[in-house]
């Protein structure tokens, strides 16, 4: 569905050149919901909109649908970005036209007839759940509800890939989880291809089928989200995975655990799928003879199953805390040795 | 009875303002009103396409042109400086051209445009500059023409600052026309100049002072209306 290959955008800033997008080759099929996530600054609100040609890249190409989207020009980019929408971060309405204006808007900019057009924007608005706010005024709407009217809009024209720039980061946690459910709805019904970027983890977990760790530019890890989740390897992707579990950053920091449990061991166990539900601390403590109690705990449902993260102290005497190790990784669960240093 | 009444009320009045020419008065407001009329219509168009031009040719813009912006630039703050009865002066062999005299509410025309087109052009380019960027972003990801961003975004998304800023350029025409009225284009100015001061009749100036604050009120009050009522933000 989308092909970018080896695509690169440079900037000069005061004499100065900033590298923006650094190399990035990958393919996103048809259907799928891709994530890709980074701090500020880490290039992806430009890698985005070389998506949809509102940059051109320095070098490289982006194919959408067999199309070169990349160096495209005039009326063939524009006829091409109305199957390619996007929904932004600040919702980017027309305070002066109401909601249902606002929706057909780019059916306008399509020259799609009066009456095809309130017929479609009916619709639209039954699909968003906006019922009964059609002669609203954005500035009369709440957060969740504009950017229900960016959705909206963004599909008037029965577009092929919807774009997410930062969809969600100004709204509440509720009125996110809300917006979400509302893009994997049209992602299931539809079938249309989004492609999201975002700073919260908690939007790739919830949502995503594949995700993209960006940083300085690149694409320093990729692959399905609940691999990337059991297994980051580079120290950005630690960093947004235990945003989620809170190991790092919620609740007790390790130095105090350290300080708390001085003797036996301290071991973060991650779960993936099924295992979550089976009794292992049970096992572990009639098998072995050790002391066993739960320090932190965390799961996470993403969409392919459930994830999780707890931190255990383990006392007893060192051959058994060896065994119950062994124990744990026989049964393929995940369990490191948390150290002091 | 009524008569009677309507005798002592013109008595009382002629009473007050012994010199007042009605008949006269009347027909320098009409001049007044006709020239401020006009020239806001015509201000309004030039100001938008200048003010337009500035923003949609500025660096990193839809149409972004160093030349062009310059020049137009240029243009709008050499305008801008003349004061506005030198201007007068200086556009006497091109307002023969166009109207084959200099006097009259016509002739006064070319130098109220061209004084205060410039003059709307500044404010055009502020309330342009007021748009989010990201609207347009969210225009231009739609796959919009230049044109439908200027007529479906730009002009509408900046409609109340549009409407306050011709309500101030049409008060600053009201005094443009008594200050062309001077040099014989006619209207309240001229009245209060030919025939309340230099024939020493104040009760004239007066007159033409006041039927000037109620126009300059008037024009005040449509345009806070106006720009209001377009304000849905």
């Amino acid at each position: 569905m989308i092909s970018i290959k080896e695509l690169r955008k440079e900037f000069t800033v005061e004499d100065k050149k900033i590298v923006a997008v650094d190399d990035v080759t990958l393919d996103i099929k048809r259907g799928e919901i891709f994530g890709v996530i980074g701090y500020s600054g880490a290039g992806k609100s430009t890698f985005i909109r070389l998506l949809n040609g509102l940059e051109q890249p320095t070098s490289g190409e982006v194919f959408i649908n067999g199309k070169r989207f990349s160096h495209m020009k005039g009326e063939s980019l524009r006829q091409a970005r109305q199957k390619v929408s996007m929904i932004f971060q600040h919702f980017n309405l027309l305070w002066s036209r109401t909601v249902e204006e606002n929706i057909a808007f780019p059916l306008e900019i399509a020259g799609v007839s009066k009456e095809e057009r309130y017929d479609r924007v009916q619709n639209l608005i039954e699909l968003v759940g906006l019922q009964g706010r059609e002669k609203a005024y954005p500035s009369q709407l709440s957060g969740g509800q504009k950017q229900r009217v960016g959705i909206a809009r963004a599909l008037a024209n029965e577009p092929d890939v919807l774009l997410g720039d930062e969809a969600t980061s100004a709204l509440d946690p509720e009125t996110t989880d809300a917006i979400l459910d509302l893009l994997v709805d049209i992602n299931e019904r539809l079938g249309i291809t989004i492609v999201l970027i975002t700073h919260e983890m908690h939007v790739i977990q919830k949502i995503c089928h594949r995700v993209a760790v960006m940083e300085a530019g690149r694409i320093v890890e990729m692959g399905k989200v609940l691999d990337v989740f059991q297994n980051p390897q580079q120290s950005v992707t630690k960093r947004f995975v235990s945003q989620l579990t809170g190991v790092k950053d919620t609740l007790p920091t390790l130095e105090m655990l350290f300080d708390n449990y001085p003797s036996g061991s301290l071991i973060q166990l991650t779960f993936v799928g099924k295992k979550t539900e089976e009794p292992i601390l049970t096992e572990l403590i009639r098998n072995f003879q050790v002391s066993a109690s739960v320090v932190h705990g965390h799961i996470n449902e993403t969409k392919d199953g459930p994830y999780g993260t707890l931190i255990v102290h383990i006392d007893g005497a060192e051959s058994q805390i060896h065994e119950a190790l062994q124990f744990l990784q026989s049964i393929d669960v995940k369990a490191e040795v948390l150290s002091n240093e | 009875m009524n008569e009677q009444t309507s005798n002592e009320t013109t008595s009382f009045i002629e009473q007050i303002f012994p010199n007042v020419d009605w008949g006269q008065m009347w027909e320098a407001t009409y001049e007044t009103l006709y020239m401020t009329a006009l020239s806001t219509v015509f201000t309004f168009i030039f100001g938008l396409v200048i003010g337009l031009l500035l923003f949609l040719t500025a660096p990193h813009n839809l149409w972004a042109n160093r030349i062009v912006h310059f020049l137009t630039g240029a243009f709008v703050n050499i305008f801008r400086s003349i004061p506005f009865i030198i201007l007068i002066i200086l556009l006497i062999p091109f307002t023969k051209l166009i109207f084959g005299s200099i006097r009259g509410a016509n002739a006064a025309l070319p130098a109220l445009i061209i004084g205060a087109a410039p003059f709307y052009a500044r404010m055009v380019l502020i309330a342009l500059r007021e748009i989010d960027k990201g609207v347009i972003e969210a225009a231009k990801s739609m796959g919009a023409k230049t044109s439908t961003i200027i007529w479906k975004v730009l002009i509408p998304e900046s409609r109340p600052a549009l409407i306050s800023g011709i309500t101030v350029t049409s008060v600053a025409l009201v005094g443009y026309t008594a200050m062309a009225g001077v040099i014989g284009a006619g209207g309240l100015g001229h009245l209060a100049f030919l025939y309340g001061f230099q024939r020493n009749r104040p009760d004239v100036t007066l007159v033409a002072t006041i039927i000037i604050l109620f126009i300059v009120f008037f024009i005040q009050w449509l345009g806070d209306t106006i720009s209001a009522k377009v304000d849905k933000r």
